[in-house]
């Protein structure tokens, strides 16, 4: 297993967000969590990116116990990820803000930023083309010069992801990607989640979308209420009772 | 841009003199640029980094006393005395950054104006070493016995060490470096999941624009030969980070040009006598409502803007 977190508890003011969750996600999978509003999903994935530290319970990846790290440890130690609600550096250019994913892999001292060591110079110019060759991966390589926040909606919503995938994760943690777009935009974050997976990135995605979920997913997680409701690939889930009472309701029958 | 721009500064800075006719304009100029120095490292803190600090001053003051006591008080060589100055302040603002640093927007900010006030009441009331509120004599500049005097040469001086800073800053901006300090302004959340570590990079900041306070407040020491504890007060602090905001945040070069702007202004309105203080306020006011980016940030949109109708 790539990510084993065991027997996380999370709770906000008594009010329990998370309980006893375990969760296994193979590598080389995309690996989807599913659930009605306020069933704990972004908070799960918050304890999987180190924004919050859980009560209890332990995150493993790749065997190394992450638990208690701070976020940039989760993102050094292997784990990207994207926001549901947009956080984009909108001081920056679409470039830049790919540019600015890479800092685990070009990090480099005061010294040498100020004066502009001709090493740097040639570790900038790779860069710029790693950077640029994401915006493709994505879609947006018209928009490299752009200030980002000049981008529609949806390019911003790829922009997150080419960012993400700057760091070079091993498992990247999608939030709800498809939220707020049309069926086009949709489609193409469909094909996108397949061509990440391909490259060998192992993806956890909280969706609401069903479609996009069944589509691309060979695992799925429903939460409810914070607890495990069901669990298996995408054709099982939809099959069960209590996922079709509990989220799915009448849309399913 | 940016190189360009640099180019532009640089000639603007080569011809300056031709127009400066006397020692008093001279000394304007002199301490405009000493005034540029600190608000580029300031505007990498508020402008690039996204902290705010509302003590600076006190960084400028602690650099300049400090040189001061140095030199005057224990006989150091002015130019051991600055350096040294300039490292111990970075030495204070790494060690009261560490914790400050952990406050966020009003909480910073007021934890840095407590700072400020606290060196500017220390200078105030250490009257032995420091001269208290009446100030003290700073000796000059000197480099191996040669005693650097007269405006013409710390102009030089002056411009030399600002196009310096500034072509320092432009290069730190354009770097993984300042990506990474841009990125905390831009949302912390996201620079943390790309694995920038907050606090490491806010402290760096937080030092390094308090280091070129304090060498800024040191040079200009020993420029003027004498210093008050005014120059480390609150009051001083507000200036600094108004002529940020005025030249345009994250911008180096509206840095500079907020310095020259509001360092020279109070100088033409003297004319207007008790109205000058209501003038200034009322150009401050005026540029904010219209201009909240800031003077050259918006002026470049302008021209780009300009520069893509004919097409």
């Amino acid at each position: 297993m790539l990510l084993r977190a065991a027997n996380l508890d999370k709770s906000f003011g008594g009010v329990a967000a998370v309980q006893a969750l375990e969760l296994a996600v193979a590598p080389g999978t995309v690996h989807s969590i599913i659930g009605p509003n306020g069933a704990g999903k972004t908070t799960l994935l918050n304890m999987l990116s180190g924004i919050y530290r859980p009560d209890a319970g332990s995150i493993f990846l790749e065997g190394r116990e992450l638990t208690g790290l701070a976020p940039h440890e989760f993102a050094a130690a292997g784990i990207g990820r994207t926001f549901q609600n947009l956080q984009i550096f909108f001081n920056m250019s679409a470039l830049e803000n790919v540019m600015a994913g890479r800092w685990l892999h070009e990090a480099c001292g005061l010294a040498a930023a100020l004066l502009r060591l001709p090493a740097l110079s040639r570790a900038e110019h790779r860069a710029r083309a790693e950077a640029e060759e994401l915006l493709q991966f994505v879609g947006l390589e018209r928009w490299a010069q752009a200030p980002s926040d000049g981008l529609p909606y949806g390019a911003l919503k790829r922009l997150e992801i080419a960012r993400a995938l700057a760091t070079r994760p091993k498992l990247l943690l999608l939030d709800e990607p498809a939220a707020g777009l049309n069926p086009t935009e949709t489609r193409e974050i469909d094909q996108l989640i397949r061509r990440i997976a391909e490259r060998g990135i192992t993806v956890v995605l909280v969706e609401h979308n069903m479609k996009l979920v069944m589509e691309v997913s060979q695992r799925v997680l429903v939460l409810d209420q914070g607890r495990r409701l069901a669990e298996g690939d995408p054709e099982s889930v939809s099959r069960d009772p209590q996922v079709i009472e509990a989220y799915l309701g009448v849309e399913a029958c | 841009m940016s190189r360009k721009g640099f180019i532009a500064l640089a000639l603007a800075v080569a011809l300056l003199p031709l127009a400066l006719t006397n020692n008093y304009t001279y000394d304007v100029a002199i301490l405009v640029g000493l005034n540029a120095i600190v608000c580029i490292g300031l505007n990498l803190l508020i402008g690039y980094a996204g902290q705010i600090s509302l003590g600076h001053a006190g960084f400028f003051g602690l650099g300049a006393y400090g040189s001061a006591i140095l030199a005057a008080r224990y006989g150091w060589p002015p130019l051991a005395a600055l350096a040294s100055a300039t490292v111990a302040v970075s030495i204070i603002a790494w060690i009261i950054g560490k914790p400050v640093l952990r406050l966020k927007g009003h909480y910073l900010a007021m934890a840095t104006l407590g700072l400020g006030i606290i060196v500017s009441v220390v200078l105030a009331t250490e009257d032995r070493i420091t001269g208290g509120p009446d100030g003290m004599a700073v000796p000059p500049l000197s480099i191996a016995g040669f005693v650097i005097q007269g405006e013409k040469l710390w102009y030089w001086i002056v411009a030399a060490v600002l196009l310096g800073t500034v072509w320092l800053a432009l290069n730190l901006i354009d770097s993984p470096r300042g990506r990474a300090w841009r990125a905390l302004h831009g949302s912390e959340v996201a620079a943390g999941a790309i694995g920038i570590d907050p606090a490491r990079h806010k402290l760096a900041a937080f030092v390094l624009s308090a280091a070129l306070a304090a060498g800024a407040g040191a040079l200009t020491a020993h420029y003027s030969g004498f210093i008050t504890p005014s120059k480390a007060s609150f009051l001083h602090s507000i200036e600094l980070v108004t002529m940020v905001v005025f030249g345009g945040m994250a911008s180096t070069f509206g840095a500079v040009v907020g310095a020259a702007i509001l360092t020279t202004l109070p100088q033409f309105l003297t004319v207007f006598k008790e109205y000058e203080m209501v003038l200034l306020g009322a150009v401050m006011m005026l540029t904010m409502i219209f201009m909240p980016q800031g003077l050259v940030p918006t002026l470049e949109k302008a021209l780009a803007a300009a520069r893509r109708k004919p097409r």
